[in-house]
């Protein structure tokens, strides 16, 4: 049984999850599978972007938080997966070599009116790399399974 | 989207063409960056409430991307064959409004477009405009799985003939 299921998440709540590093192969193999921009996959290139250096594509970071999400309690929840994500920000570049840490705090919650099942929690995530600067934000409103059911919100 | 700022029309679509998702497909990337059960596993995908093998968001969103890129480049190399200067774009500060309106199913043909929905001057940034688009992508059944909308830097010509 998952360790977490929607009762379980309380508004206010923090988590915190890593270091992750971030190496430069993985920035270069990622943006060759896809998003093969220059200032992603070249030094030089990266440096005569606005990105002032070789950085990782957006979808990238995304997804190396998207993988921390997992790893850091979603994995072990009755997750149902996500209807969208209301706002995404990439604040900074990321660098190979960073180490990015994970924090999501809990926000508002609702049993679902239409599946008695499952429920919607607010979560809102921010990545920060090794300088304590946040360099991604996200809030996605997941959906989860109840533990009972039968039990009203 | 490889226009100048000042050429780029509200309510313009750009077809940025096909991806087809396979289980192997959907299980690599998923393996690496979302290993949800269902994501994962063909048997978890139908016990669960996506009633199979369903593709990470995360991955029909970063192949719009490739799709996207592969765009720009074909026409960057139409206009250098031309003699033509193309614009300089900006990397894009997020996206909001993100939906993953149904599972993107192994099997599934996703066809994805970017419309312009919107463009302003840029204060901070003079030699560009801002646009903002939204991102789109449809499956065989011509029904929704994803959009997203987003801003991008966007050189103006204005800029380059300077």
């Amino acid at each position: 049984m998952p360790k977490r299921y929607y009762e379980d998440f309380t508004p206010g709540q923090t988590i915190e999850f890593g270091p992750r590093l971030v190496t430069r192969e993985e920035i270069l193999a990622f943006a060759a599978q896809y998003d093969p921009q220059p200032m992603h996959l070249d030094e030089e290139a990266g440096r005569n972007s606005m990105l002032g250096g070789l950085g990782a594509s957006g979808w990238h970071t995304s997804s190396i938080m998207m993988r921390m999400i997992c790893d850091s309690f979603m994995l072990d929840s009755s997750s149902m997966g996500a209807g969208g994500v209301d706002e995404v920000k990439w604040l900074k570049p990321v660098r190979p070599g960073d180490k990015l840490t994970l924090k999501t705090t809990i926000g508002e919650k609702r049993r679902s009116r239409s599946r008695p099942e499952m429920g919607i929690v607010q979560l809102q995530y921010e990545l920060f790399n090794q300088h304590g600067d946040c360099v991604m934000f996200m809030t996605v409103p997941t959906m989860f399974g109840v533990r009972e059911p039968g039990q009203a919100s | 989207m490889m226009k100048f700022y000042e050429d780029l029309t509200i309510g313009e679509r750009f077809q940025l063409g096909t991806h087809s998702f396979t289980a192997d497909d959907i299980k690599l990337f998923a393996g690496q960056y979302d290993p949800q059960r269902f994501h994962v596993d063909e048997d978890a995908g139908r016990a669960s409430h996506f009633g199979g093998l369903v593709a990470s968001g995360w991955h029909t969103g970063s192949i719009w991307m490739r799709k996207l890129v592969d765009y720009n480049k074909a026409r960057i190399e139409e206009a250098l064959a031309r003699g033509e200067r193309i614009p300089i774009l900006g990397p894009s500060p997020g996206f909001r409004d993100m939906k993953w309106h149904k599972p993107v199913f192994a099997g599934d043909t996703i066809t994805y477009a970017i419309d312009v929905v919107g463009k302003r001057e840029s204060r901070s940034r003079p030699r560009f405009g801002i646009v903002e688009t939204m991102a789109i992508a449809d499956n065989q059944h011509g029904v929704r799985v994803m959009s997203f909308v987003s801003t991008t830097f966007v050189e103006k010509r204005g800029a380059a003939e300077e």
